[in-house]
């Protein structure tokens, strides 16, 4: 199959719009998505194509847009819903968390939830304490709901399209960097990346580092600094945060021995502290250092641009991170 | 659902102990802290509590087999209930406990034969763990590079780490080549080997060596041969310590509550301890542990040969009646040969009292890791030069203190001693 | 409202008394199960004193309409229809409950009635109720929503949020408040600025269907009537039903003993003994039919507790299944 060099957003509404072509119980709605042609330009087009019943502006109404499209999903639309930017998703978090993830169990199967709420995440410029969230880790922390975070245009269509085909609850993380970032991109309408399905995106024997969203991009650079020095790190992008795929990462380690975590969230009961634990439960034996964790400092993130970076893990902070289990 | 009796560590630094006898039976009821069995340490003999409730569906091991600390020795579970470990042979391997273990090494128990070679008996080699899973002393070692070590019977303590800190890594091992002869590494050998054929015939007896003149033979050909002694020795009036002994004891009916000299000499030590906490460490090469409580073992003489620490713990701040009463029971056990785990752990300093034979004076040798030790000669009276220049009768008893030259110099030794001097000469403040 | 009377006739009325009486046997049933510690945890709400609301509005409903309410659902239930032996099986976590025994008295549901549930965060159905709604307009179905809420949930953001939403979006629901004077211990008039809680319409550009007496079976049943048609042809219709809960707000909650007077004033307009006079006012004779239906049914809730006592307990794959949709592509 062809394939196309498309940026981030381009690989997702590609996304949005085959899967708007094939199943006219898909829709989307959310602040800014139709008139504005959405705030990341990912539903540019669309209210003049598809028509104000399949793309729905609403209020801000964060509770009613999360709220609305479990009810919608009951019912058997498949809505994707748009919060336009995670941080705001706190406020959905009622709905999120106590319905989209309980209903299907609570219910003991009677209804299911196929709804994916998009979101855009990740620190911005200077976008300060309340808009600078990377929280996937909190919503991971449920049963019931799926996680998701691309690293590249070509995941990114592909994870979509699988979430929007799947019948459970989807909260879709969108690195707002990673927006403007090409890649190639299959054409291919049903290129899917199933659910759970992680990606070693570089082999390696020396060091295994996981990691996701924008943690990929830091994560291969550094490798290819190490590589000069004849440090070969295997780079594994889990791409979900729920299902993990913890699979590869113990066969990794097992080959390696030594495990460096990369995320731009937290550090606080984090990926990296799931990583971390799941490789002393699963792996002990083969551990030939302790498993290093690389993620934002434990603060808030101030506006200043010198000690916003300060807090933020980069593409040095890895290569540091690698050395030190070495 | 079956639980593991596990060996539980019972002194500071024992790694196993010879069993002596089963107190309990397969399918007798035992609550946690029961005592099952008895068992021959280092030390003393010892009581061995369960950690577990519950029926006891399996005992592994028959008594003299050598049973490593937390390896277990027997299923605890419902009456009726199958042990998971499908029998003790089965469950004696899996913990690398004891028959086998002996059958492979009897350089250790006789000291006869040459070291075991490394890396050739992978199954049966020394665990250069200890069995708790706890690394020797000083190494460091990743969990892989220790698994690898366990395999192939590598002793940690041989390989160079070049992980972080000095971590021994996987690869560390991997690339490990033992050397030809690593005697000294063992370090468990008794030199008798080197002194030629044993004796034998109608002029000699020949005695095996327990364990614990083993033990006290490996701990002190490593004090002698690893720690610097320096001995400082002084004079003491132990006078007004008499008298206040003889009030304090007069006033106390209980015999329990009386208090001994050697009570007197420990908290006094502990005292002046706390004035020189750098007598109080243990020495571990590049790093010394300055230990915050004050333990004062002491050294107690059993008939038959052999001596064992007991422990007073935290001297330095219990009351002098509780000390002495707890001292007593603890020389009780430890010369019935029932010291508890507990009266034997913990030692930071020692103090070594023969006063009760008629010595003058004499040097003790450090009880590593321990900084220090203080040897106690008897009270006697003697001529004394009195301040005006007459002669009197006084009351002496002289000390001496060994210490580790690697943790303190000579002044430190004498200033410690003058502390402690001066606490016995004016008695009161052990009191207080 | 409730100017244009709909026509009742007495097989109805008679299936409404029979309703009203199920369900306060039911919960009289349950309340004394949870004194014997046959039916456990900490959350039981009973509908008691609310019985005739629940029929009323229920019944004006069609087949292919949609129900949704809180935590206070054992009613809403039995009114939609529901077998009790099911109900009764979920108040005791048995794996033949509607739920599996998974909900419990909270999170009841029946699909196959167009019961979707009780819910149990305050508030947290009414967005839902919503996107329901949402799903009737965008496959141009007909199909109405009823939304059960406290008077407790108008106070929180949800009902801002999701009456906001159903206003912009010209949704198909009825928000019927059951306004029972108190949000567990707080009365009305102290949390709302605006205790008459129908007009909270007003603010939102929605049809306000005004008041109507909780306790009347057949004055709630002409005001949803009303409410449906509305909400079927043009948009979200809001409407109050006063009542009056019997019980604590569950049962492990206190009792109100300060509420000893008010409550007997509103029991002596029991929704059972308004049934009787609407029905003995308009029928001869009827009684002896009213004491059949009494009887009648204690044997239904009888065989009920018995269904549900003799049910087994979920299992281990109940516990871990359904926690995601196992064929999951749609």
């Amino acid at each position: 199959m062809a394939e196309k060099n498309l940026p981030m957003r381009e690989a997702l509404r590609a996304a949005l719009h085959e899967e708007m072509v094939r199943d006219e119980r898909v829709f989307v709605m959310g602040e800014e998505v139709g008139a504005w042609q959405g705030t990341h330009r990912v539903t540019r087009g669309f209210l003049e194509e598809f028509g104000p019943k399949r793309v729905r502006d609403t209020p801000i109404s964060e509770m009613a847009i999360a709220g609305a499209a479990v009810g919608a999903a009951m019912a058997g639309l498949r809505p994707v819903a748009e919060i336009m930017t995670i941080n705001f998703a706190f406020l959905a978090f009622d709905a999120l968390i106590n319905h989209a993830a309980k209903i299907h169990y609570m219910f003991n199967g009677q209804f299911r939830v196929p709804m994916v709420l998009r979101a855009a995440t990740g620190w911005g410029n200077q976008a300060t304490a309340t808009h600078s969230h990377t929280p996937e880790p909190v919503f991971a922390h449920f049963p019931g709901l799926y996680v998701a975070m691309p690293s590249t245009p070509a995941d990114a269509k592909g994870m979509l399209k699988a979430a929007i085909r799947d019948d459970n609850p989807v909260l879709f993380s969108e690195v707002i960097a990673l927006y403007p970032k090409p890649g190639p991109v299959p054409d291919d309408p049903d290129f899917l990346i199933p659910i759970g399905k992680s990606d070693i995106k570089r082999e390696g024997d020396d060091v295994t580092i996981v990691t996701i969203g924008r943690g990929v991009e830091w994560s291969l650079q550094a490798a290819e600094s190490l590589a000069k020095e004849g440090i070969e790190c295997e780079v594994i992008d889990l791409r979900w945060l729920r299902p993990l795929d913890m699979e590869p990462v113990i066969e990794s380690f097992k080959k390696t021995n030594r495990c460096v975590v990369v995320e731009e969230c937290l550090p606080h009961f984090s990926l990296g502290s799931e990583i971390a634990a799941q490789i002393q439960e699963k792996a002990f034996d083969y551990m030939d250092a302790p498993v290093k964790r690389v993620s934002a400092m434990d603060v808030p993130l101030p506006y200043a641009r010198d000690i916003e970076l300060m807090a933020l893990p980069d593409t040095q902070k890895v290569i540091n991170a690698v050395k030190e289990v070495l | 659902m079956a639980q593991p009796i596990k060996m539980p560590q019972l002194g500071s630094d024992m790694t196993e102990g010879t069993l002596l006898n089963w107190l309990k039976n397969v399918g007798d009821q035992i609550s946690s802290g029961d005592i099952i069995a008895e068992i021959e340490t280092d030390k003393a003999t010892v009581e061995v509590p369960s950690e577990v409730s519950g029926t006891i569906l399996e005992l592994i091991g028959k008594p003299g087999d050598t049973l490593t600390v937390g390896s277990v020795i027997g299923y605890a579970g419902e009456p009726g209930e199958q042990p998971p470990s499908g029998g003790a042979d089965q469950a004696a391997q899996d913990n690398g406990a004891a028959p086998a273990q002996q059958e492979a090494q009897p350089a250790v128990e006789t000291a006869q034969a040459e070291p075991a070679p490394q890396a050739a008996q992978p199954a049966a080699a020394a665990a250069p763990e200890t069995a708790d899973g706890n690394l020797p002393d000083g190494v460091k070692a990743s969990p892989i590079a220790r698994r690898i070590a366990r395999e192939r019977g590598i002793d940690l303590r041989q390989v160079k780490g070049t992980g972080p800190n000095g971590r021994i890594t996987r690869a560390d091992v991997e690339n490990f080549t033992p050397e030809a002869a690593p005697a000294a590494a063992a370090g468990v050998a008794i030199p008798a080997a080197t002194y030629g054929e044993i004796p034998s015939g109608p002029d000699v007896e020949i005695i095996d060596t327990s364990r614990l003149r083993s033990r006290i033979a490996q701990r002190m050909v490593q004090s002698k041969q690893q720690v610097p002694h320096f001995y400082v020795t002084t004079e003491v009036d132990v006078e007004a310590m008499l008298n206040l002994r003889k009030q304090l004891n007069a006033s106390v009916t209980d015999d329990a509550q009386k208090v001994t000299v050697n009570d007197l000499i420990v908290k006094a030590t502990a005292l002046a301890l706390r004035q020189y906490p750098n007598l109080n460490s243990h020495f571990y090469g590049d790093k010394i542990v300055r230990h915050k409580r004050i333990n004062i073992g002491i050294a107690v003489a059993l008939e038959g040969g052999g001596l064992i620490n007991v422990v007073a713990k935290d001297a330095d701040k219990t009351a002098l009646g509780t000390l002495a009463a707890q001292n007593k029971e603890m020389i009780a056990r430890a010369r019935e040969g029932k010291v508890k785990p507990d009266d034997v752990q913990g030692s930071t300093f020692t103090v070594s009292n023969l006063g009760g034979f008629d010595v003058d004076v004499f040097q003790a040798i450090v009880n590593p890791p321990e900084a220090g030790i203080l040897a106690v000669g008897t009270a006697k009276k003697v001529p004394v030069v009195n301040e005006d220049g007459t002669i009197g009768v006084g009351h002496r008893m002289k000390l001496t203190v060994s210490v580790d030259h690697r943790v303190s110099d000579g002044a430190e030794g004498a200033e410690f001693l003058q502390a402690l001097k001066a606490l016995i000469e004016n008695p009161m403040r052990l009191v207080l | 409202m409730a100017t244009q009377k709909v026509k009742v006739d007495k097989a109805r009325l008679l299936d409404w008394y029979r309703q009203i009486v199920l369900i306060r046997e039911f919960e009289d049933r349950c309340d004394e199960l949870y004194r014997e510690k046959k039916i456990t945890g900490v959350y039981l709400h009973l509908y008691s004193g609310h019985e005739a609301t629940g029929v009323g509005a229920v019944a004006a409903l069609q087949e292919h309409d949609h129900v949704i309410t809180a935590y206070r659902d054992h009613g809403i239930a039995l009114a939609r229809g529901v077998d009790p032996n099911p109900l009764m099986a979920e108040m005791m976590g048995k794996r033949t409950g509607v739920s599996g025994g998974k909900g419990g008295s909270m999170h009841l549901a029946s699909r196959e009635h167009n019961f979707w549930g009780g819910y149990a965060i305050v508030g947290g159905h009414l967005p839902l109720a919503a996107g329901i709604a949402l799903e009737s307009r965008y496959n141009n179905k007909d199909a109405v929503v009823l939304c059960f809420l406290g008077d407790g949930a108008t106070n929180n953001g949800y009902f801002h949020e999701a009456v906001n939403l159903s206003a912009v979006w010209d949704l198909p629901v009825v928000w019927l408040i059951e306004n029972n004077l108190y949000g567990m211990g707080t009365p009305v008039e102290v949390a709302s600025g605006q205790p008459e809680l129908h007009k909270r319409a007003i603010a939102y550009g929605i049809k306000d269907a005004g008041r109507v007496d909780g306790q009347n079976v057949v004055e709630v049943y002409e005001a949803a009537s009303e409410a449906v048609e509305y909400a079927r042809k043009n948009g979200p219709v809001l409407l109050e039903a006063i009542t009056f809960r019997y019980k604590g707000h569950g049962v492990s909650d206190r009792a109100y003993s300060e509420r000893v007077e008010e409550l007997a004033q509103w029991q002596a307009r029991d929704p059972i003994i308004v049934t009787r006079e609407i029905l003995t006012g308009r029928f001869k004779n009827v009684e002896a039919e009213l004491d059949k239906i009494d009887a009648e049914v204690k044997t239904i809730i009888d065989r009920a507790v018995e269904y549900a006592e003799n049910s087994p307990a979920p299992t281990y794959e109940d516990l871990i299944r359904n926690v995601y949709v196992e064929d999951a592509n749609g």
